[in-house]
């Protein structure tokens, strides 16, 4: 049985049980998903664009899928505990399946911000869901109509025209379940014109005893002159899956930046389409991957120059250690349109073992001649030169090499727009290369005592 | 006569197959000033970076005797703890590692290696304030990358100032005059006098005489084709100057 007919299955038997307990927009949604998948299969491995990694293969295990919604029973409050502070954030939790706003969330959000459940917005705001939900995502993308098919919850972030939030919004996604898991989200952002936000999003797994998988779609929308940035921190474990894909719209003037940090996961496969349709946008793409034991990181980028005088900055890098691996597909398109255009892209890697793996291929598509492009992929072994100077000077060769990947990352982090972010990430990652176990605790982003209500 | 420093014997090694030096033998006490000087290619870096423990290098014979200890035993990081410096004919940029991560991790290794505890943040920049003005290196570059975007005098400058903190015994100064125009030669110079005592000793390795007019060296030493074939006082140097290599070249192919 391919992996997606288990999940049509379960859909058409539970069809009921799921609409009773969801909003009527995502039910049409739903409907229209179905419809959509008549037909289709998930990616495999070695097909176009997904040359490393099997959706089909990830999305193939039995995991539970929480049909009826019931309450999991989980003591976030207990385990989640980040003491650090120096960030000061407007916080939501999304835990398994389900959004909760914590205290810190409602104070002092300026009038007409939303910040809230997909299944409430979809409620209450029907007309946001409406003019929104599924518009950039297509339902022709099996992947995407399975997501729409079975969403359960998410979030939706809505900043009216002129806003400008003083404070990042942060969402905590955390896995937690006494079975193995399947959860299907969505994000949903809309920044109007002149409008600015920024979003921290961090993956958390609570043990490492189930499996989990995430199914997530995340749609952005921005407005004219519009500013939004997106820092997405996966630090889950090695049982959990994630299929991430985020399409976003750009209009003119605006200024996006996506940073996704994989640090710690099973498989991740992370898609990125983002559509410049007006003149004068920035785009700043980042990622970071670091990989140990059997990790699997792969990051698919699409970006679509529609509009003049726009500029695009594609960063990628990765660490590989032990066995694991890597792959980097990412493609700049500059339309006939499209001049004046300045796109660059750059995928950096470092095999820190012999039998990590990375797989790159960067593409560059161009229809007009009045461009400034480049593109530059790079696969090797530290410096051994550095190596070697370092030690001259005492520094052990175990710590060189720590020293050497960590600084192999500084630029990454550098494109952070958020300076408390930047400092908290060098620690991390300064951890996270050390091979510390991270707790919560040690990650201090900003979650002071927020803790789901 | 006082004790020996560092005594190499017969020391020979190859890179990828091929032997650069064959037998080198050098005796050096507290105190000196040795320069070793020769034409290119006669195994000059080769010494410093096999010294050094450069692994690209393999040693094939003879053996060192570093005040008593096994040199050649010991991996670059343990030599450097025992006291041997080498500053780089090419200081390598390390982007992303900043100047102060990079000598608290040399410094706090090597007090680990002597089972001194690790210096605080406030006793390190003290230090390193202090060392700075040795070589008279800008505040600024200490808080940058390693070399990265440094000048080449200001590398130099940063070599003799990393001396300067490790406080070495025996110091070797791979073409540190390559590079610099007259001022920065005079700044790196004076930082290597002010670091001199009657108990550390230095390499210096040239091309030139012009270098020893600032670093008075007590023998001078002449390279050639893996082998030190002659060796003398200061006046060697200034004899090479007038005369070039190419007689002693003639002495040595003819014999």
């Amino acid at each position: 049985m391919s992996a997606l007919k288990q999940y049509i299955d379960l859909y058409t038997q539970h069809r009921d049980a799921i609409h009773s307990r969801s909003p009527q927009l995502l039910n049409d949604l739903r409907d229209k998903a179905l419809a959509a998948l008549n037909g289709k299969r998930l990616p495999r491995k070695g097909e176009e664009g997904f040359e490393k990694t099997s959706i089909n293969e990830m999305f193939a295990p039995d995991y539970g899928v929480n049909i009826n919604r019931m309450n999991i029973p989980v003591n976030v409050a207990a385990s989640f505990r980040c003491d650090v502070p120096n960030m000061s954030t407007w916080m939501s939790f999304i835990v398994n399946d389900k959004f909760y706003a914590s205290s810190t969330a409602r104070i002092n959000m300026p009038e007409g911000v939303i910040v809230d459940s997909l299944e409430n917005v979809a409620a209450n705001q029907p007309h946001i869901i409406e003019a929104y939900l599924g518009k950039i995502a297509p339902l022709d993308n099996a992947s995407v109509a399975l997501n729409s098919l079975l969403v359960q919850d998410g979030i939706v972030v809505y900043v009216p025209r002129g806003v400008k939030l003083e404070k990042p919004l942060q969402l905590v996604n955390i896995f937690s379940s006494p079975i193995d898991l399947m959860v299907v989200r969505r994000m949903l952002i809309i920044v109007e014109d002149n409008a600015q936000a920024q979003l921290l999003v961090c993956d958390h797994t609570q043990d490492n005893e189930h499996r989990y998988l995430a199914s997530q779609v995340v749609e952005i929308f921005m407005g004219e002159n519009a500013q939004f940035d997106l820092y997405d921190i996966e630090e889950s474990s090695a049982m959990t899956s994630r299929y991430s894909q985020l399409f976003a719209r750009q209009q003119a003037g605006s200024n996006l930046l996506v940073n996704g940090m994989s640090l710690i996961a099973g498989t991740t496969r992370n898609d990125y389409d983002i559509e410049i349709d007006g003149d004068n946008c920035d785009t700043t793409l980042a990622g970071m991957a670091i990989g140990s034991g059997k990790q699997h990181v792969d990051n698919s980028s699409n970006v679509k120059h529609r509009s003049s005088h726009c500029r695009s900055n594609q960063l990628f890098k990765y660490v590989l250690d032990d066995e694991s691996t890597g792959a980097f597909e990412g493609s700049i398109l500059v339309a006939p349109g499209a001049t004046y255009t300045e796109a660059y892209q750059n995928n950096r890697n470092l095999l820190a073992s012999t039998s990590s793996r990375m797989h790159t291929k960067p593409q560059l598509i161009i229809y007009n001649d009045e461009v400034k492009c480049s593109h530059g992929a790079t696969t090797g072994q530290l410096d051994q030169q550095a190596l070697f100077y370092m030690r001259a000077r005492g520094i052990s060769e175990k710590e060189a090499r720590l020293m050497l990947m960590q600084a192999f990352m500084a630029d990454v982090i550098d494109t952070v727009r958020m300076e408390g972010l930047r400092d908290r990430l060098r620690h991390l990652v300064e951890k996270r290369f050390y091979g510390q176990q991270m707790l919560c605790a040690d990650c201090g982003i900003s979650c002071h005592d927020s803790k789901p209500e | 006569m006082k004790d020996i420093l560092l005594e190499v014997k017969n020391l020979h090694a190859n890179i990828n197959g091929k032997e650069i030096l064959k037998g080198i033998n050098l005796t050096i006490r507290p105190g000196e000033v040795h320069a070793i000087m020769g034409p290119n290619g006669s195994g000059k870096s080769t010494l410093s970076s096999v010294l050094a423990g450069n692994p690209t290098f393999t040693v094939t014979e003879g053996e060192v005797d570093f005040h008593g200890v096994d040199l050649l035993s010991l991996s670059p990081e343990d030599r450097s703890h025992e006291g041997l410096f080498l500053s780089f004919q090419y200081p390598v940029e390390i982007p992303g590692v900043s100047m102060v991560n990079f000598m608290r991790a040399a410094i706090n290794e090597k007090r680990k290696y002597f089972d001194q505890p690790a210096l605080s943040a406030s006793e390190f920049l003290k230090l390193m304030r202090q060392k700075r003005e040795v070589v008279e290196l800008d505040n600024k570059l200490a808080s940058r990358s390693v070399n990265e975007g440094f000048s080449g005098g200001e590398k130099k400058r940063n070599e003799i100032f990393q001396m300067a903190m490790l406080e070495p015994r025996l110091s070797i100064l791979d073409e540190t005059d390559s590079g610099l125009d007259i001022d920065a030669l005079r700044v790196v110079a004076g930082g290597v006098n002010k670091l001199k005592t009657a108990d550390n000793a230095t390499i210096v390795i040239t091309h030139y005489q012009r270098l020893l007019d600032y670093i008075k060296p007590d023998f001078v030493h002449v390279l050639y084709k893996g082998r030190i074939v002659r060796t003398g006082g200061p006046e060697l140097a200034l004899e090479l100057e007038e005369k070039g290599y190419d007689w002693i070249k003639q002495e040595i192919d003819n014999q």
